[in-house]
């Protein structure tokens, strides 16, 4: 019987969000490949419905990667991203949803460690519980 | 404009369970611009209740719609079909919206998605404050433009009482004392003599004491000639 590969989709801001994927794998760290990279203008470009249609179109978990709070690009974008997210967050809450589904992380472009750990973090999320509405992966 | 707030996702989630088919439809107006039941919202409602059935293991047809004024029954009209095929109709405007799709499919179950909460001004982004309780007798000409029957807590005609202390109100020290800002606003305008003036009980008959009210403006009522015109046009 094949094992059904967890589904984490990641919404990238094209600063330091998407840098810091893309200096991971250029020095050679290894991330699995069950993330689905969405590359957005700015964490703050991501909104509740994004994160809530990845989830109704089947991810298992989802995450916002933008800049640094202290060095957005556009200087407050990360703080809008995370403020979306905590709102999913408290909604998935709210109907007995797992709220760790979604998260909000930061990381510089050098931060060619981050993504990879970020990655592995939802991977292990989506693993742990499952899709939606069924029986959990793992549990 | 009316200011509403969405109901706990969990007390939705519990109405609407039982119904297959669910429209959900927002309006364009206040409820958009005070970002509770604008087309985002009900986006972000209807993919929530559907990730909630499907956590739940129910088969549930859900659909968003958006009407540009939802107390107003010719826009109410434009999604006629939609409304017609439901089991429930979820309202985002506030509960006129609501009570307008009520009143016009009356065999139609329509459950308010929003509690409908003041008239209210944005104060900043994100904040909304209440100015008029719609008394249906406005003084605010006496009172330096500041109204103190929705601003003050005990909604004095003579402030301010003994409990304003540094420009704030006792019931709440975060609150600006209505009347503390009447003063200011009097003082600016060279018009303080008002204060000192005795305003005598108000006459509460045009507020909400009386039950329901209806305005009529006898100018743009249409005759019952107008009415007949008007249909054979439909």
């Amino acid at each position: 019987m094949s094992v059904r590969k967890p589904k984490v989709v990641g919404f990238c801001c094209e600063k330091h969000g998407i840098d810091s994927a893309i200096l991971a794998a250029r020095s050679g760290r290894e991330y699995d490949a069950s993330v689905r990279i969405i590359k957005v203008p700015c964490a703050g470009r991501v909104d509740g419905i994004h994160i809530l249609q990845a989830l109704e179109d089947g991810a298992d978990s989802v995450f916002v990667l933008g800049c640094l709070e202290k060095n957005c690009h556009y200087d407050t974008g990360s703080i809008e991203g995370r403020k979306r997210v905590e709102y999913v967050k408290s909604t998935l809450a709210d109907l007995g949803i797992e709220k760790e589904r979604v998260e909000m992380f930061n990381a510089s472009s050098t931060m060619a460690w981050k993504f990879p750990e970020i990655v592995s973090k939802m991977v292990d999320v989506a693993r742990r519980l499952g899709p939606i509405g069924k029986a959990g992966g793992d549990r | 404009m009316i200011v509403a707030k969405r109901k706990p996702m969990a007390e939705i989630a519990e109405m609407v369970a039982p119904y297959k088919r669910v429209k959900v439809i927002g309006c364009r107006s206040c409820v958009a611009i005070c970002l509770a039941g604008g087309e985002k919202e009900v986006k972000m409602l209807v993919s929530a209740l559907r990730l909630k059935a499907k956590k739940d293991g129910r088969k549930q047809e859900l659909e968003g719609l958006v009407v540009e004024r939802q107390c107003e029954k010719e826009w109410v009209e434009e999604v006629e079909d939609k409304i017609l095929d439901s089991d429930l109709v979820l309202s985002m405007a506030c509960s006129l919206g609501a009570q307008t799709i009520g009143d016009m499919y009356p065999k139609k179950v329509v459950f308010p998605a929003l509690n409908t909460g003041i008239f209210g001004v944005p104060e900043e982004q994100g904040v909304w404050s209440e100015k008029c309780v719609g008394c249906g007798n406005c003084i605010i000409h006496t009172t330096g433009g500041i109204c103190p029957i929705a601003r003050c807590a005990k909604s004095m005609l003579n402030g301010p009482c003994g409990g304003s202390s540094n420009g704030k109100c006792e019931v709440n020290l975060e609150v600006d004392c209505a009347w503390y800002a009447i003063h200011e606003r009097l003082k600016l305008q060279n018009r303080l003599d008002l204060i000192e003036q005795v305003s005598p009980p108000k006459d509460w008959s045009t507020s909400h004491s009386g039950g329901r009210r209806v305005y009529v403006k006898d100018a743009a009522k249409l005759t019952q000639h107008q009415k007949k015109g008007k249909e054979a046009v439909r």
